[in-house]
């Protein structure tokens, strides 16, 4: 299953890359601590390479450090990036400079830094930052396999909604009188 | 359904295929009118809805290029995107949630109950709630609102819960699932609530009223219904005497013509029903037309608004059923001691973990972000609604160099809050955490508000033609056979979801154009 990201251009449009919010919260340091590189499990990228993938893949885990998924989840997000990097040569630069702009900051490789060191470096490059925020929000949390990761159970229709699948399933509080909520007609 | 010719004259043009005007073409239908209903956005169906947010984003909402500016946070996180409404056939009826409440009766009077507030332009409607009764009444009959007509309500989902539980603890006492325009039984020739969930996406049952398969649908079996979707007004054009003759606008291809009109109906939504009168300056109307007032595209509300989602150690589910699933009325009325006016509704609310990430705190990250989202499913959600201030700096401008894509200026949506409206939302996140504590909750989120779904009053209601832009029966003051048919002319926003009242003030201002051609005054 392939995620389904809105058209890079119309969201970005739609939220203008907003850099400034990001001001307005305290980004957490994951304790998580990640692999080394393990390959993009056969992701095949047209426009950056596999290392360039990599950073952008632990980028976004930096960005949205969830701890219990698994590196793999964050593929859709590469993928998507290396869709729009083949489409815009704005995009491919933006991602291949902050990449090499990453890997400088230290003067060692930025996957092989600490979380704090890959955090701080990262929002020193507010573009990139943004640029891969952007794409995680709506690429990441639009994929299936992560929803099933999540529990959320998504799309309902095609199995007759969840009227019979756990609407009103919640028994850990009293249930509300019939005249506040009626029964199943 | 019927083809009318762009010549004939004797047609009844309606802009707008949504809540005002997809009712107004049906009602007008009915008693014999021919009408023409230009409609921007392209026809879906139940078949071609789907249940994935962000690709239902991109086949309904409105992506036409907007600007904003203020000093709201939708101006800065969604600075293309001030409004989450539709471009579809049925407009913002297939994505509304589908709440249906009447205003209260001092809600009519705002100015008289609530006095001078400064920095508001608050006016008294020039109508009453007892004026509008029966056609309420026949509003909730043709949407079958549950709790109305002896149609039961709703059986409530996991979120409603959650929020019945925490509420009635608190003290709250009228707290049920809502009156809602979804069917709680097979009704009017349309299924019964599976509980999908996706009311925002477009009901794939058919059981959330829309006039896309309601109205329109009948306006066509009348054969006086030509309906053009894909086709979107450009400006209105007039003759020398002052009145409108015909819309000028671009077909699915990009070319342009004229159809002539009898009259002319404005249901465009707010920003775009505004921006087309000023779109139709000429060297007669320079500030646009219907605007000798100067106040078309001002006093723009878009309700109070914000979220409470709140985190439980047992899971809730709130995205199983119906995205509004109850309400808690008991704030709604106007009483000061609060430190504001007017009031507010608490209506539950769910959004999937796609629109979730997207407008839980739009451009934040890190761990903080993060932890919320991993309690996806323990999250329980409600939204705050209530009224807002009318404004004049508030309003809905031309941008002076940015066009859209047949070369028109495009609108610009200005907001700030009145402090009125902060204190409101600033209560209704206390009390909507509060309801959440009273249930258990580990934690309470207070969610910004989102793109506006309420977009009103930048043409609005008033008894005299210097306070607003059209009459009682949404007759321009200047133009007699010009007509706003949409939220755009509220003249104040009340607490409650305004579709109810939309549909309400379109079949009776469809009771009024007949009775205005047969006198000849149009």
């Amino acid at each position: 299953m392939t995620p389904h990201p809105v058209d890079r251009r119309t969201f970005l449009r739609l939220t203008g890359g907003a850099a400034a919010a990001a001001a307005m919260i305290s980004a957490g340091v994951s304790l998580v601590s990640l692999p080394a590189e393990a390959g993009l499990w056969g992701l095949e990228l047209k426009a950056l390479t596999e290392h360039e993938g990599m950073t952008l893949l632990k980028a976004a885990r930096t960005i949205f450090p969830h701890r219990t998924l698994a590196d793999v989840y964050y593929a859709g997000v590469v993928k998507a990036l290396d869709e729009d990097a083949q489409k815009s040569p704005d995009t491919a630069r933006l991602l291949k400079d902050g990449v090499a702009a990453l890997d400088k900051a230290v003067g060692v490789k930025w996957i092989d830094l600490s979380a704090g060191y890959r955090l701080a470096t990262l929002q020193a490059q507010p573009k990139l930052l943004d640029a891969v925020k952007d794409k995680t929000v709506t690429a990441l949390y639009n994929d299936p396999l992560v929803w099933r990761h999540f529990a959320y159970e998504g799309p309902s229709f095609e199995y007759g909604g969840y009227l019979h699948r756990g609407f009103n399933d919640l028994n850990w509080l009293p249930e509300p009188p019939e005249e506040a909520s009626p029964k199943v007609g | 359904m019927a083809t009318f010719d762009r010549n004939d004259d004797s047609v009844v043009v309606v802009i707008g295929s949504g809540a005002g005007g997809g009712t107004l073409a049906n009602e007008l239908c009915q008693k014999g009118v021919k009408v023409v209903l230009l409609e921007a956005g392209a026809r879906q169906s139940t078949g071609t809805f789907v249940n994935d947010e962000w690709k239902a984003f991109v086949q309904t909402a409105w992506l036409d290029k907007r600007t904003t500016s203020g000093t709201w946070r939708v101006a800065k996180d969604f600075p293309g995107l001030p409004a989450w409404i539709c471009k579809t056939v049925g407009g913002s009826t297939v994505h509304w949630a589908g709440a249906s409440l009447r205003f209260q009766e001092h809600e009519f009077r705002a100015r008289t109950e609530y006095g001078n507030i400064p920095g508001a332009g608050l006016l008294d409607w020039p109508l009453t709630l007892k004026e509008l009764e029966p056609y309420y009444a026949k509003a909730e009959d043709n949407m079958g609102v549950t709790r109305t007509h002896g149609i039961p309500g709703l059986p409530g989902n996991n979120n409603f819960k959650v929020m019945y539980h925490g509420a009635k603890r608190l003290g709250y006492k009228d707290v049920h699932t809502g009156r809602m325009a979804i069917n709680s039984r097979p009704r009017d020739g349309r299924p019964a609530c599976q509980q999908i969930g996706f009311c925002f996406q477009g009901c794939k049952l058919g059981a959330k009223w829309s006039t896309l398969y309601v109205e329109i649908p009948r306006a066509e079996a009348t054969g006086n219904l030509d309906l053009r979707p894909e086709c979107q007004a450009l400006t209105i054009q007039h003759d020398a005497g002052g009145k409108v003759t015909g819309v000028l606008y671009a077909d699915k291809a990009g070319a342009q013509h004229v159809q002539r009109a009898r009259a002319v109906c404005v249901a465009c939504n707010s920003i775009e029903s505004s921006r087309l009168l000023l779109n139709s300056a000429s060297s007669r109307f320079p500030g646009g037309l219907a605007n000798s007032s100067g106040l078309v595209g001002k006093y723009y509300m878009r309700h109070m608004t914000g979220s409470v989602y709140a985190i439980f150690d047992k899971p809730v589910n709130m995205y199983r059923g119906t995205t509004m699933a109850g309400i808690v009325t008991d704030e709604s009325a106007n009483s000061p001691a609060r430190g504001f006016v007017g009031g507010y509704e608490m209506e539950t609310l769910s959004l999937g973990l796609p629109f979730m990430a997207a407008f839980l705190n739009p451009g934040a990250y890190g761990e903080p972000f993060t932890e919320a989202l991993d309690d996806y499913t323990h999250m329980a959600g409600m939204w705050l609604v209530g009224e807002d201030m009318p404004q004049e700096r508030n309003r809905v401008t031309l941008h002076a160099t940015e066009k859209d894509q047949y070369g028109l200026p495009v609108p610009d949506v200005h907001f700030d809050d009145h402090p009125n409206d902060a204190a409101m939302r600033s209560h209704a996140y206390r009390q909507g955490s509060a309801v959440y504590q009273a249930a258990g909750a580990l934690k309470a989120y207070e969610v910004p508000p989102y793109p506006s779904t309420h977009n009103l009053g930048t043409n609005r209601m008033s008894a005299r033609p210097a306070d607003g832009v059209c009459n009682k029966w949404g007759q321009t003051h200047d133009i007699p056979n010009l007509f706003i048919s949409d939220g755009s002319q509220f003249t104040t926003g009340g607490a409650e979801n305004p579709t109810l009242t939309i549909v309400t003030l379109a079949i009776r201002q469809a009771e009024h154009i007949p009775e205005e051609m047969s006198k000849r005054n149009i």
